[in-house]
């Protein structure tokens, strides 16, 4: 099995980690990844900004650099999202490339049919299920079921979890207080699990929360869900 | 009088009063999670409700696109009916017409049932300066109108209000709009709801005009349609010698079958409940039974243009259940009052701005007054794609560049530049990287502080993927 990574832009600049783990999680199942150097946004801020035309050459600039892969892989809901049920809009080239795309959950669930990638992480973690995995995609049970198989890892209950964490892009920016208002709201849930880590499948949410956390000193970090499967009893993450 | 929504600040600024307002804050945390759950448990109850939701859009799809038809086949069984139809193209003409019917009455004095439309045109206000008094006589637009308020929310205008608050304002003001609170009222549902009782009693049996709007209008037999709780709509309906209905034009619907099907999503999705307590429907006049008069004022106020967009058309679909408020975390913790327009929360967000347009500073900030969530469009009895119109209103706004989106658009130009250059991307978070020692943990500059005043960029990493995947893969 071949895979395209698609890293996403986000993770590209600021969290190349999960990158990393995408591509060790990957291979260490035994699937070959390729990283076409010609991929940069999905085209999401700017589309759900209201800037479409802005979009427009940031899709087939994706579109081109994933021409010829079955399966591109993406450690990011809200990026698979946007070219599942968007791409459409922007022409039959562009709509073709929705069914190859896979968010990392779905990849290794459906495709590769695992639950159990063997992976080791002591800790205590609650998940958060980002609004466009869960909703757009309809991710379901794949993330918890995978974060229940690794060894050492105890999962607890997040309270609310199926609400919005406040991130929503530019959301953050145009809308600040009401942002800020529903992240402290996340966090507070987040907390009172007593988690050491808060865990997702999309790092702009992570940004978000996480950014918050730090400003807060929390004893809490946020981590993306890859990391915590590539993480193993000889490597074990960070 | 109630107070008006004219004037508005933008949404961000009116929610950032509201974030910081704890008593209102607690009050609609409390009030929306309360129904939020109810209403999960009653649609989990049927099991076909997926497809109850998917004829439900149909139905209303299908009426909407020969609206025309089925409004003068309403029109045609109304009049046979023994009722009379009046068109009114806006609001202007719609008040208009309902303060002549009233003055033809002679009556100063008209009670309402809880009505929408009526709201969106401020007929009250519009009553009031022409010297006719309109009595509220739903429990909650009676708080609303009492204290001089605003409503907040679709179903329930008085949520952002406790239980102490409203028993100070019957306290304070029922003296003064007919008859007292009782003596030492306290703050129990029970005492509350009987003070809301005696009180309204007295307007009820007074009355000789009422006011509606309408949940459904049936086409083929001119039937209207009022789904209510507390049955003070039914007493308005039926007490009265002349009853007026303005009713928005999309609220139409063919035939009595299709009905079937509403009167199954409503209740579940807006109360909660299996089935409300009082359906009320009439057809036209019916001699010693109830108004000898009935007239129907079909209002457009800007539904047509709606209509007119193929991807906005979808907000006509709703019925005003209420269920996307309640969902809503953004509405949870701005409040209704922020949407500036009696249609708050998401479906205000995608509504107001097609039937008032953009032109004002609130009106063009509420298409980005969500995160895109989604949890409105999941639970919306007629899935109504609300994310989906967000994006396309934040089109048309961007596209007409008003206040503040020259620069954006400018902004978003160049990072679709950068990112569509990945040389320059990353010969950029090269650069970022091997500086990153002199960063600040929070932004610089403007428009970002925003972000910052509340959260820590992460520390940036000494190398951004593509080149870690350069020197470790090939
Ligand atoms: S948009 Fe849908 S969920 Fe919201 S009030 Fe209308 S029908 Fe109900």
């Amino acid at each position: 099995m071949r895979v395209a990574l698609f890293v996403t832009c986000v993770n590209d600049a600021l969290f190349p980690s999960t990158g990393v783990a995408t591509v060790r999680l990957l291979e260490r199942l035994g699937v070959a990844v390729d990283f076409p150097a010609a991929q940069s946004c999905c085209g999401q801020p700017q589309f759900n900004t209201g800037y479409r035309t802005e979009a427009a050459p940031l899709v087939r600039r994706t579109v081109r650099a994933f021409a010829g892969h079955d399966h591109v892989v993406t450690p990011s809901g809200s990026c698979a999202a946007m070219v599942r049920r968007h791409y459409g809009k922007f022409g039959a080239e562009a709509a073709d490339l929705a069914p190859r795309v896979y968010e990392l959950t779905e990849f290794l669930v459906d495709v590769l049919g695992v639950t159990d990638v063997g992976a080791y992480f002591p800790h205590r973690v609650t998940y958060h299920p980002s609004c466009h995995g869960l909703r757009l995609l309809g991710l379901g049970e794949r993330p918890r079921r995978l974060l229940e198989a690794v060894k050492g890892l105890e999962l607890v209950e997040l309270p609310g979890a199926e609400e919005c964490c406040g991130f929503g892009g530019t959301f953050a920016v145009k809308n600040p207080d009401v942002s800020a208002a529903m992240g402290a709201d996340k966090i507070t849930n987040a907390l009172s699990t007593g988690a050491e880590v808060l865990c997702g499948a999309d790092n702009s949410c992570l940004l978000h929360v996480g950014g918050m956390l730090r400003r807060r000193e929390a004893p809490l970090r946020a981590l993306h869900l890859a990391e915590i499967l590539a993480s193993t009893e000889e490597e074990p993450w960070r | 009088m109630s107070g008006t929504f004219v004037g508005m600040p933008a949404f961000p600024e009116a929610a950032r009063e509201a974030v910081g307002d704890t008593t209102l804050r607690a009050n609609l945390r409390h009030a929306t999670r309360t129904i939020r759950d109810k209403r999960a448990r009653a649609v989990a109850e049927l099991d076909d409700w997926a497809a109850l939701r998917e004829a439900g859009k149909r139905i209303k799809d299908e009426t909407l696109r020969h609206l025309d038809a089925h409004l003068l086949r309403l029109e045609e069984s109304v009049t046979a009916a023994g009722g009379t139809v009046h068109w009114a193209a806006d609001a202007a003409e719609a008040n208009r017409i309902v303060t002549d019917l009233v003055k033809a009455t002679g009556e100063t004095e008209v009670v309402k049932v809880k009505s929408m439309a009526t709201q969106e045109i401020g007929l009250n206000e519009h009553l009031e300066a022409e010297g006719i008094r309109a009595y509220e006589t739903d429990l909650a637009e009676l708080i609303v109108q009492l204290g001089e308020d605003r409503p907040s929310h679709i179903l329930v205008p008085a949520i952002h209000r406790n239980r102490g608050e409203i028993r100070d304002v019957f306290r304070e003001k029922m003296g003064s709009w007919g008859r007292p609170a009782p003596e030492g009222l306290s703050d129990t549902p029970a005492e509350l709801a009987e003070a809301a009782r005696l009180h309204l009693r007295e307007k009820f049996l007074r009355a000789k005009v009422g006011i509606s709007g309408a949940n459904f209008m049936v086409a083929e037999t001119g039937t209207l349609v009022v789904v209510e709780s507390e049955g003070n709509g039914r007493m308005c309906l039926t007490l009265p010698e002349t009853l007026v209905s303005v009713v928005g034009i999309e609220k139409v619907v063919p035939t009595w079958r299709d009905l079937e099907v509403f009167l199954q999503t409503l209740p579940r999705s807006s109360t909660a409940e299996r089935m409300n307590p009082y359906t009320s429907m009439w057809t036209g006049t019916t001699d010693g039974d109830g108004p000898s008069a009935f007239h129907l004022v079909l209002l457009d106020n800007g539904r047509t243009d709606a209509l007119a967009d193929e991807v906005g058309r979808q907000a006509l679909r709703c019925i005003r259940c209420s269920a996307c408020l309640n969902v809503c975390p953004v509405y949870e913790r701005a409040g209704g009052h922020a949407y500036g327009s009696v249609y708050p929360g998401p479906i205000g967000a995608i509504l107001t701005p097609q039937l008032r347009g953009t032109a004002s500073e609130v009106d063009a900030s509420l298409p980005y007054a969500s995160s895109l969530c989604g949890a409105c469009y999941e639970v919306c009895p007629v899935a109504i794609d609300i994310p989906e119109v967000l994006v396309h209103l934040r089109e048309k706004v961007a596209d007409q560049g008003g206040k503040g989106h020259r620069l954006e658009k400018a902004a978003i130009k160049a990072s679709t530049w950068v990112l569509d250059h990945p040389g320059a991307l990353g010969a950029g978070e090269r650069l970022a990287s091997a500086t990153r020692k002199l960063h600040p943990k929070r932004l610089p500059g403007p428009g970002v502080g925003p972000w910052s005043e509340s959260r820590d960029l992460p520390g940036l990493p000494a190398e951004p993927f593509r080149d870690w995947w350069r020197k470790n893969r090939t």
